[in-house]
């Protein structure tokens, strides 16, 4: 190559280098990052509404904040911590992850990998905004049900749309990429039962993703439409019908439930063979339990809507789709604990935290299964108690499972271990904090609290008082991991490259910190060596 | 009892192991059995399926906390190699089948019932709207609104909180014992859905679709419910009052409901034929502004941004009288501002009026009477 003086380039100004590197970056790992670092911020946005509807729930009365407000800040709290801070905390997971385990060198498609992670700032950015225009951000619920959302929505509800499309082509892009990593990138030898386990939920996580983003784009754009373009779909005086748009929206919503949890099921499928020195137990029976909830996930939206009318018959069938989800949930359950039976236990951070998943998640379900029966629901439905349910599935569920991850992998990451002590006292101060603040709604909703008020009865008071105490806490106890996160990158003990004794995939035979470029050349894959 | 005697350890202990129970119990943490033969055997499955999960609970939790205990590193340094038994996962992937059919039997048996509303003895239409019910008795003619009565001091903390707070309304639905009433459930807005824990009626009120449910009430009360599902601002202040009567009591406040409506026709035709003055109007203007205008429009005028405009200084409020009247009685499509012509009489509506051109800033000097109203209708 002949280089002319002339055309040589200066050296760019550190910060211009700096930007220029995360914004044009196609690497895995530093897209990896980037997304866990959004989700992290978007967590702590979503956290500080839960913590506005907190303190305006602590006494009876309107204090601090007023019911269009509240409306507003519930909105948000909800598209953010679903959208903005469990999808992304996954993407990132599963960006840095996959290609370590399964042997390849970076994803399959770097460039739209890129892409896909820098359409999100600005959809969030779009959505977040949207509180400081006039008529206030969208004040629907993050569920948002046609005519509240489409003829008596603010002005806001449009960027809502827009934001929801980007948000929509960004998870499509990262499920593509997922699945063409997987199906293509595959070490040779890395067989599909083979694949670790959190190779196997993403992959048919990926595939619930590229099947209902869709959805929820139509039903977006028919909202938009309805708004705009004199369209009826959802407008009962043009003819139109609100209930088609429950039906759109939890075809979408309920495989979207499973998206949020899938991944933690594989991270702690991950987790807890490593502390309990000993294989998972029942391989086979987990992939097919996997499978057969994201199927099941697409029969079972109707028992979000057994108070709309539905015929008996619908009703019917929606519960009993539902109480099998039960079946497969609990083969999991029952295998996590056959997998720490008779093993060799010890009990580090990521183990706290993926066995706290477990049973945090297992009593979720437990109310799952109470909320699928037609004729209690009745009762249940849009109280607290469904309120308990869902954060008991994502918090203690997903985001426990997505802490569990970030303890047991970070020592990979940056090279450096957390401090041991700290991590426990997070787990420790978590655990407490959420019970105190979920465990009662599900007393307040069985005392007949509905949910998604900014007011509520005077009986209702003592245990509200208890939830916006553990809120508060609870907030508290993020920040405290955020500073171990923080101190575990810049420095700490050194991790060595297989970091925990008992951990087994191709991610530990890797340097710590792992290099920018692995397996450039695909690793060897001995014949028999398994998950 | 004498272990709790003494000892400031002890002392710490009461609270916990009996201040949480009694809390839990004292503020009615069940789901209430409610007083219809319906509600108490929901209440029933609900306690099947809480004890189910409490069974399985115990076992799952049990063996996990057993394992934690007894697996750890420093009692059992050498794990076990198993990792596979298609026996074991056989049985547990059939035991859950086997408990889940016996879950579904009686609700199925209770969800058919629950949606078999023919052969009713009387219908009530319930027409929800933003943020308030309609009742209409089907076939006797009588029919009314009902809104929240708990006053805006105690919401704002400036008054002591009743017993009732958000739970009372000016106009309670009436309704007899020991009959079937099916209640047909429609909407003027969005979606709202009407719900009394002690009949566990709750049923979807959606635009453009009736719905049904039905109950049958053995015992006479006061019951007390809320809207549940989102529909805007007001939604925590839509509550639900159910005051059910002997059946001989109801006979005989049906027909004072037909007589109350025939004064108040004549009531009606008094106030037309009347000239009112400013001083008339003004004091009752302003409690119908607070009733039905305030949530939105705000006490001081101001409104809330360009969803609830300003009253105070608007166009509207100033200028003609023609157009204000016509955007009160007839609302504006698409909006929050609703049509208050059926829900207001001839008076109501000048006064509010009146009250609106006169009230903060507008000093219009414009007195509406109730004849203009009664023309514009």
């Amino acid at each position: 190559m002949v280089a002319h003086a002339d055309t040589v380039q200066k050296p760019r100004h550190p910060l211009v280098a700096f930007v220029l590197r995360w914004v044009l970056t196609t690497n895995h790992k530093e897209i990896g990052s980037l997304y866990l670092w959004l989700s992290f911020l978007l967590f702590f946005i979503g956290g500080l509404m839960a913590m506005f509807i907190r303190l305006e729930l602590f006494q009876p009365g309107i204090q601090f904040v007023e019911p269009e407000q509240y409306n507003q800040f519930l909105t948000l709290h909800g598209l953010i911590m679903v959208f903005g801070a469990v999808m992304p905390a996954f993407v990132g997971l599963a960006n840095w992850l996959i290609p370590m385990m399964i042997g390849a060198p970076d994803m399959a498609l770097p460039r739209m990998n890129n892409f896909s992670f820098w359409i999100l700032p600005f959809a969030f950015f779009m959505l977040i905004s949207s509180l400081f225009m006039e008529g206030g951000a969208p004040n629907f619920g993050w569920t948002f049900y046609a005519p509240l959302s489409t003829t008596f929505g603010p002005p806001s509800t449009d960027f809502f749309i827009l934001g929801v499309h980007l948000m929509g082509i960004s998870s499509i892009m990262g499920a593509i990429n997922i699945i063409v990593t997987i199906v293509n990138l595959r070490a040779p030898g890395m067989t599909y039962m083979k694949m670790p386990l959190f190779v196997w939920t993403w992959f048919i996580t990926a595939f619930l993703l590229i099947m209902v983003m869709p959805v929820l784009a139509g039903v977006v754009t028919m909202m938009l439409t309805d708004r705009h373009f004199g369209t009826s779909f959802f407008q009962a005086a043009g003819g139109g019908d609100p209930v088609m748009f429950q039906h759109i929206f939890w075809f979408f919503g309920h495989p979207e439930v499973y998206i949020m949890i899938l991944p933690g099921f594989g991270i702690a499928s991950q987790i807890i063979p490593t502390f309990a020195r000993k294989k998972l137990f029942g391989y086979h029976s987990m992939v097919i339990a996997t499978a057969s909830i994201a199927f099941l996930s697409f029969i079972v939206w109707g028992h979000h809507m057994f108070t709309t009318g539905m015929p008996v018959f619908g009703e019917l069938f929606f519960m009993y789709a539902t109480m099998l989800i039960a079946v497969p949930t609990g083969v999991k359950v029952f295998n996590w604990v056959a997998t720490m039976w008779r093993g060799s236990m010890t009990f580090e951070t990521p183990m706290l935290f993926a066995i706290g998943f477990v049973m945090m998640f297992t009593i979720g379900g437990f109310s799952g299964l109470m909320l699928a029966l037609v004729p209690p629901d009745f009762q249940y439905h849009d109280t607290y108690f469904v309120v308990a349910h869902f954060h008991y599935v994502l918090y203690p569920g997903a985001i426990f499972g997505t802490m569990a991850a970030v303890y047991y992998w970070l020592p990979k990451w940056c090279g450096h271990m957390y401090d041991e002590r700290l991590g426990k006292f997070h787990f420790w101060s978590a655990t407490i904090a959420v019970n105190l603040t979920f465990f009662p709604m599900h007393f307040s909703g069985l005392a007949g609290m509905p949910r998604r008020i900014p007011d509520y009865a005077l009986q209702f008071a003592d245990f509200n008082m208890v939830s916006s105490v553990g809120a508060g806490l609870l907030g508290l106890t993020q920040v405290l991991f955020l500073f171990i996160v923080i101190k575990t990158i810049r420095g700490g003990v050194k991790a060595t490259d297989q970091v925990w004794e008992g951990a087994e995939g191709l991610e530990w035979t890797i340097p710590s910190p792992a290099p920018l470029h692995t397996f450039d050349e695909p690793p060897v894959i001995p014949e028999g060596q398994g998950h | 009892m004498k272990i709790f005697a003494g000892g400031p350890k002890n002392g710490l202990m009461i609270p916990i192991l009996w201040g949480v129970p009694q809390l839990v119990l004292a503020a009615d943490a069940d789901m209430r059995p409610g007083v219809t033969e319906m509600s108490q055997r929901i209440q029933q499955i609900h306690h099947m399926s809480l004890w189910v999960c409490i069974v399985v609970g115990i076992i799952v939790f049990g063996a996990m906390f057993y394992t934690m205990f007894a697996h750890r590193q420093s009692k059992h340094p050498t794990p076990a190699t198993f990792s596979d038994s298609l026996l074991v996962e056989f049985i547990w992937t059939l035991i859950p089948v086997l408990i889940l059919i016996v879950m579904a039997v009686p609700a199925t048996k209770a969800l058919i019932e629950i949606e078999d509303a023919t052969d009713s003895d009387m219908t009530v239409l319930i027409t929800a709207s933003q943020w308030k019910w309609h009742y209409e008795y089907v076939g006797s003619g009588i029919n009314y609104y009902s809104n929240i009565s708990t006053p805006q001091e105690q919401i704002d903390n400036e008054e002591e909180k009743d017993e009732f707070y958000l739970l009372d309304v000016d106009n309670r639905l009436v309704l007899p014992t020991n009959k079937k009433i099916r209640f047909l459930l429609a909407s003027d807005d969005v979606i709202h859905s009407w719900w009394i824990p002690d009949f566990a009626v709750k049923q979807d009120a959606i635009p453009g679709f009736i719905n049904e449910a039905w109950t049958r009430i053995p015992e006479p009360g006061v019951y007390r419910g809320q809207c549940t599902e989102l529909c805007g601002q007001g939604h925590a202040f839509m509550p639900i009052v159910v005051e059910v009567r002997p059946e001989a009591e109801f006979d005989a406040w049906i027909e004072e409901q037909v007589l109350a409506g025939a004064l108040a026709g004549e009531a009606a035709v008094a106030a037309r034929a009347k000239t009112w003055t400013m001083e008339e109007l003004m004091p009752m203007g302003e409690e119908v502004f607070i009733k039905h205008c305030m949530t939105c429009h705000e006490r001081d005028g101001m409104g809330q941004g360009i969803k609830y405009p300003a009253l105070n200084g608007s166009a509207i409020a100033t200028g003609q009288i023609v157009d204000h009247l016509d955007r009160v009685m007839n609302g504006l499509a698409d909006t929050e501002m609703q049509a208050w012509a059926p829900q207001l009489s001839d008076l109501e509506l000048a006064a509010v009026i009146t009250y609106e051109r006169n009230a903060w800033d507008n000093a219009t000097g414009d007195i509406v009477q109730p004849i203009t109203v009664y023309e514009a209708r």
